[in-house]
């Protein structure tokens, strides 16, 4: 995760207001505050237009037809790609395959590469605050392998315990699949160290980074990880399209996980030969406009610049942290030194769904439940959080008026 | 859309201090319900004379609505039969999910739920109670026809 640079240019929120139009609505009789944005962020105009462009001017399929609007298709779809890759800096476009979200990244490792080549005695090690993406796949492996999930713990400041972890890496650990960013808590695990201590071992890592991309500039080479997966819809992105990084030489021995049309080269009834890197993981028309709009996504962040955004939401962070500190009955879920921008949270005699009901009241949205994070709700204790989570259209009035709402909901309560 | 319309006195007073709270002695059923989508979880014992609920009790953690929801179950269903259980909670689910339902005189406290109705998203945190005890009662029917 970047550091918060002194530096940063000012960052003016209320100007990136204005270019979400969804925003400029009343909810409840109140104006909209969104901080649901580690669920879904929202989409610029700058995303709603080049997918309305391409939808009016240029769709056809990919990859199929001389025609011209087939090339038009293939050239914006190919053009997303070779925008993703300089995102991420990935060597090669061939190390971006384009999925429907991180989960569907993940469970195209889980299913290619460690069901294929994982056995009894092989352990994959996670870490205790994953979402269920980063869980289960690997479950599903291990009944399928008779490998063994093994689970780093972490602490009551919500942090993945380095040492503990270091102590859980063995020549048997094969990958270690960890979120960049935890979803739940907002914690920012240590990547670049885990990735340098599990290679050590000789294992590969995949990293969850639905919750840091939008957070984060991410240098896949830096980080040194071995597959990277996010989500479009948490990067001012449409839903259904997502993004998986593979190191090259991983990808190109891996197996196809879904056959169809565009994963292969030739077909007969005896034998298929299989597509390069990346389509060989593209099986079916993919979703086009869902890469268009992805692709603008990342134009758009980029404008805005992440580094002075990440300075921006850090101070909406502390600032909410704050004021939420100094009232009576809430708890912090997740206090680790290195935060993203979620802030989690329970409320004494109050359930965070009779929360969320009040808050939504105000017109303020927020995320109420287990987060998909079931176990971490379990090594809290809490059945459930209330979660505030912060984007680049967020201001200090939203947290003033997170605040407000936090006091209704006490009146209410008692 | 009136928050005081969900969070009446009486779900708020059954939410600090619920009836019927805690495991039931010498129950002759129970069964577990749980609202995966919120966590929701609550336990419902149930003891029966022949057909009819002598005692019922129930335990969990949830939100307001569900632990009102589960309490005025509990002190609404208790000498009830199962025949006059199942058209009570057919009552309840009008009154939760039709806005325009007037709350029959019947119901009795169970009517300070109506608010609920303006609030879709919540119709599920009252009604776990009500399938939890459905389910104790057919398991308790269960175990009867195994006899």
């Amino acid at each position: 995760m970047s550091a918060v640079s002194a530096a940063a240019r000012p960052f003016d929120a209320e100007r990136v207001r204005g270019d979400f139009p969804i925003l400029a609505q009343r909810v409840n009789g109140r104006p909209l505050v969104y901080l649901d944005s580690a669920a879904s962020s929202q989409r610029p105009l700058a995303v709603l237009r080049a997918v309305e462009r391409y939808e009016t001017h240029h769709h056809s399929n990919v990859h199929r037809g001389v025609h011209t609007l087939s090339q038009a298709a293939t050239e914006a779809f190919e053009g997303a790609r070779a925008r993703a890759r300089r995102f991420l800096n990935a060597r090669s476009t061939r190390e971006i395959v384009f999925v429907r979200g991180a989960t569907e990244g993940i469970n195209l490792v889980a299913q290619s590469l460690a069901r294929s080549r994982f056995g009894p005695g092989d352990e994959i090690l996670i870490s205790a605050l994953e979402h269920h993406a980063n869980i289960v796949p690997w479950q599903m492996v291990c009944a399928q392998t008779g490998c063994t999930l093994k689970v780093a713990p972490i602490d009551r400041r919500g942090e993945v315990d380095f040492e503990r972890l270091s102590a859980l890496l063995s020549a048997r650990t094969r990958l270690v699949a960890m979120a960049h960013v935890s979803n739940a808590l907002g914690t920012v695990l240590p990547i670049k160290r885990i990735v340098e201590a599990a290679h050590s071992c000789g294992a590969l890592v995949l990293v969850d980074g639905a919750q840091a991309v939008p957070h984060t500039v991410v240098d896949v080479r830096e980080l040194g990880c071995d597959f990277y997966a996010f989500s479009g819809h948490k990067l001012y992105g449409p839903t259904g399209i997502g993004v998986l990084y593979g190191r090259e030489e991983l990808l190109e021995e891996m197996p196809p996980w879904q056959g169809g049309g565009d994963m292969i080269r030739t077909v007969t009834f005896e034998k298929s030969t299989y597509n390069d890197l990346p389509w060989k993981f593209e099986a079916g028309t993919p979703n086009i406009s869902g890469a268009v709009g992805l692709a603008a996504a990342m134009d758009y962040l980029e404008g805005l610049g992440i580094e002075a955004l990440a300075a921006h939401e850090h101070r909406l962070l502390e600032l909410a942290t704050g004021e939420l500190e100094r009232m009576p009955g809430i708890e912090i879920i997740g206090t680790a030194a290195h935060k993203a921008a979620v802030l989690s949270f329970t409320m004494r005699g109050c359930h965070p769904h009779d929360l969320g009901t009040i808050l939504d009241s105000e017109g303020v949205a927020i995320r109420t439940g287990h987060h998909c994070a079931m176990p971490v709700m379990t090594f809290f204790d809490v059945p459930a959080t209330a979660r505030a989570s912060f984007g680049c259209y967020n201001t200090e009035a939203d947290v003033r008026a997170l605040v407000a709402a936090l006091g209704k909901a006490r009146e209410v309560f008692g | 859309m009136d928050l005081k319309d969900l969070y009446r006195d009486v779900i708020l007073d059954h939410n600090r201090q619920p009836r019927n709270f805690g495991a039931l002695a010498n129950a002759d059923a129970h069964a577990d319900g749980h609202n995966p989508l919120c966590g929701d979880r609550l336990t419902v014992w149930v003891q029966l004379e022949g057909d009819r609920v002598t005692d019922v009790h129930f335990e969990g953690k949830g939100c307001a609505i569900s632990t009102a929801s589960a309490s005025l179950m509990t002190e609404a269903v208790k000498g009830k039969d199962r025949a006059a259980i199942q058209s009570l909670y057919e009552q309840v689910h009008t009154l939760l999910t039709q806005q325009s339902a007037a709350p029959d005189a019947s119901l009795g406290k169970l009517a300070a739920l109506a608010g609920v109705s303006e609030f879709p998203a919540r119709v599920k945190c009252a009604t776990l109670c009500w399938h939890t005890l459905n389910a104790a009662l057919e398991r308790s029917a269960d175990a009867v026809t195994t006899e």
